[in-house]
């Protein structure tokens, strides 16, 4: 029994899912101090209530908030897939949000002012997305300029011509996008009878399996082909990579490129639904993409880890609303996400921790045999 | 043109004041993503002594407490990456990234609940308002509105220079940027050096969130953090070659683009133009990639930036 257990916690995966928990009990400790120190008499009960998110709602409504929470899900988990596709290469994608907004964008005008079916708004979706990406991969491969910064820049930028773009389909006595339903019931995305499981919410469409589906091939693309492998030899070792003879600058540019498309995508499958319309005032970044980093380094950069934390981080996001508002506000998450994804930079010390723990103890056992040995040999 | 001026300058502070904290920190070996974040805590501490602080103060104390108190929080709220960087060697990036959410967030959250709290429940806002107190930074010169954090920019950058290049602290500093095994072998304190540039880019980050906040406005909203300005600081630095004089001509052309987007209405061949103002807001972030697309190639950035020490490499 004692054996198997030591097998186990040495195994890379068992140890991942033990500091991304580390990390998020860690995150939410912090947050019910935060409340704590906001008004201590009901920071109990604003805790529980994040953490129970849609499960407090009765029966048949537990149905259709469920529904409603996969739907967000989905974006943040091809964000992730974003996130942790590029970071294989050794780029830092943070500008998956603005190639985020540009799915919104070229899915959403592609729907309002071309009237395309919905699987030609989400082609649109990915290839806006996919140009931004390939846009700061060329960008570092032929000009070097550091990712996360083109990836910022490209963020303000693409939310600026978006907010300029959506503002010519958006409803006239609004700062919202028109909705779907009623201009172009053909660009939502197929329910295929999903919804009935989730109390008839429209939200639910095909758009949960097919991202479940994208984890897998990214994680198919990554760790079963070659082309796969020589993203991680020149995310490892640029220079090895050049050696080998792998083309690393065109490897780095498709990278971003289907990094984008993946962001794009996300977009797509959630403003299709219909679930949410594009306000053209707004001022910042949505905060989309970034929640994408959280999910992506929480699920240990894996691919279907990911699926996982996705759904983790939408779950206390949609739980930050249930706090009283009276008191406290809903950002509380986004500082809990925050915390979490500050923890998850300690994961590698952790995992040289428990390597060195683990190493002393079998030291100690095998000094503590030889020890028994000597004994019994001088004995005898 | 008298205000054109005025808002090139103070954007210009504001750049020149964070990315001499961004040079200070790569120039010690740490990449400083968090910045941003750093500037969002600064830019809460100053604002709160904007608000409490009584107007009977007097000018000097209140740019006084006003710097200190926003240097300060800058300070402390820095400690997280160079705790998690320096310490655990912990991936740069990441830390960075999760401390420009954290700041937002958690910026938005103290400030609702001060908000929340002083009105019972009526006011939810992310806002707080210095208007009464803002004058006292400023003096009017005719049309031209000086700033007092103008003056404190200038002083900082003439610190920052001789620190980083007349001084031995300076030197050993530029040393662990750039081979900290070397210059471990001649007895500097490479973890003590990168704490101090961590340290320093979080005082003179914390001060630049400040001054950008007052610079145009006198209510802040801080669920919308500081709008990408730390990352445009970053590209200043980069543009300006890691070294302070440089740095401050770089952030006087990005501020003056920056502060296009303020005044073009104010200009009848610019509105002429008819240009959406939406193209003057993304203005500054163009020109700044367009400019690292033809500096970055040649740029030579401080060698060991952003590779966490160990001594036992060569």
């Amino acid at each position: 029994m004692k054996n198997k257990f030591s097998d186990i916690i040495r195994k890379d995966g068992f140890q991942t899912l033990l500091a991304s928990l580390i990390c998020i009990l860690g995150g939410l400790f912090v947050g019910y101090l935060v409340l704590l120190i906001i008004e201590p008499s009901g920071a109990f009960e604003a805790i529980v209530a994040v953490m129970k998110s849609f499960l407090r709602y009765p029966g048949a409504l537990k149905m259709k908030y469920f529904g409603q929470v996969l739907t967000r899900t989905v974006p943040l988990l091809m964000c992730a897939l974003s996130v942790l596709f590029a970071y294989k290469v050794g780029m830092f994608n943070i500008g998956v949000a603005g190639q985020y907004v540009a799915g919104a964008c070229a899915g959403l005008y592609a729907a309002l002012a071309w009237n395309l079916p919905w699987y030609l708004c989400l082609i649109c979706a990915m290839l806006a997305g996919a140009l931004l990406g390939a846009a700061a991969g060329f960008l570092k491969t032929k000009c070097n300029v550091n990712i996360v910064i083109s990836g910022i820049m490209l963020n303000w930028i693409i939310l600026y011509v978006t907010n300029l773009v959506l503002t010519s389909v958006k409803s006239p006595t609004s700062p919202y996008t028109k909705g779907l339903q009623g201009s172009n019931p053909a660009a939502l995305l197929p329910g295929m009878g999903l919804g009935q499981f989730f109390n008839n919410e429209k939200s639910v469409t095909i758009g949960i399996p097919l991202a479940i589906l994208m984890a897998v091939v990214v994680w198919v693309i990554l760790n079963k082909t070659k082309f796969g492998y020589e993203l991680k030899a020149t995310g490892n070792n640029y220079n090895a990579a050049k050696y080998a003879g792998m083309k690393e600058n065109r490897n780095i540019i498709l990278t971003m490129m289907i990094a984008g498309a993946l962001a794009g995508m996300g977009a797509g499958l959630l403003y299709l639904t219909g679930i949410e319309e594009w306000e053209t005032t707004i001022s910042s970044v949505p905060g989309m993409g970034f929640n994408g980093i959280a999910v992506a380094f929480l699920g240990g950069l894996s691919p279907l880890g990911s699926i996982l934390s996705a759904f983790f981080i939408q779950y206390i996001t949609t739980g930050g609303g249930n706090v009283d508002l009276q008191v406290y506000c809903s950002q509380i998450s986004s500082l809990i996400s925050a915390l979490i994804i500050y923890l998850c930079a300690f994961v590698a010390f952790f995992k040289f921790f428990m390597a060195s723990v683990i190493r002393k103890q079998e030291e100690k056992k095998a000094a503590a045999l030889k020890a028994a040995e000597n004994k019994e040999g001088g004995e005898g | 043109m008298t205000l054109l001026l005025q808002y090139t300058l103070i954007f210009a502070s504001v750049l020149l004041l964070v990315a001499l904290g961004g040079c200070f920190a790569e120039r010690s070996g740490v990449i400083n993503i968090g910045l941003e974040g750093i500037m969002v805590i600064g830019a809460l501490g100053g604002a709160l002594v904007l608000k409490f602080l009584p107007v009977t103060v007097g000018p000097l104390v209140m740019v006084l407490a006003t710097v200190a108190v926003s240097a300060l929080f800058g300070l402390l709220f820095s400690l997280l990456l160079a705790v998690a960087a320096i310490s655990f060697k912990a991936d740069q990036t990441i830390t960075g990234t999760a401390m420009n959410m954290l700041a937002t967030a958690g910026a938005t959250v103290a400030v609702k609940a001060m908000n929340t709290a002083a009105s019972g429940g009526n006011d939810v806002s992310s806002d707080i308002a210095y208007t009464h107190t803002k004058d006292l930074l400023l003096v009017r010169i005719g049309n031209f509105e000086f700033n007092w954090f103008m003056l404190v920019a200038v002083i900082c950058l003439v610190l920052s220079f001789v620190a980083l290049y007349k001084t031995k602290f300076g030197l050993r500093l530029r040393a662990c940027g750039e081979h900290p095994q070397a210059a471990a072998s001649v007895g500097v304190d490479v973890l003590k050096m990168r704490y101090a540039g961590v340290l320093i880019s979080g005082l003179l980050g914390g001060l630049g969130g400040i001054v950008y906040i007052t610079a145009g406005v006198s209510v802040w909203k801080f669920e919308n953090g500081v709008a990408g300005f730390g990352f445009l600081a970053m590209a200043v630095m980069i543009f300006g070659g890691w070294h302070p004089l440089k740095i401050a001509l770089a952030s006087l052309l990005f501020g003056f683009c920056r502060a296009l987007g303020n005044v073009y209405s104010g200009f009848d061949f610019m509105v002429a133009l008819n240009i959406p103002s939406v193209v003057y807001n993304m203005l500054p972030y163009i020109i700044s990639l367009v400019v690292l697309a033809f500096t970055s190639k040649k740029s030579q950035g401080p060698k060991a930036a952003g590779v966490p020490y160990d001594k036992g490499t060569r």
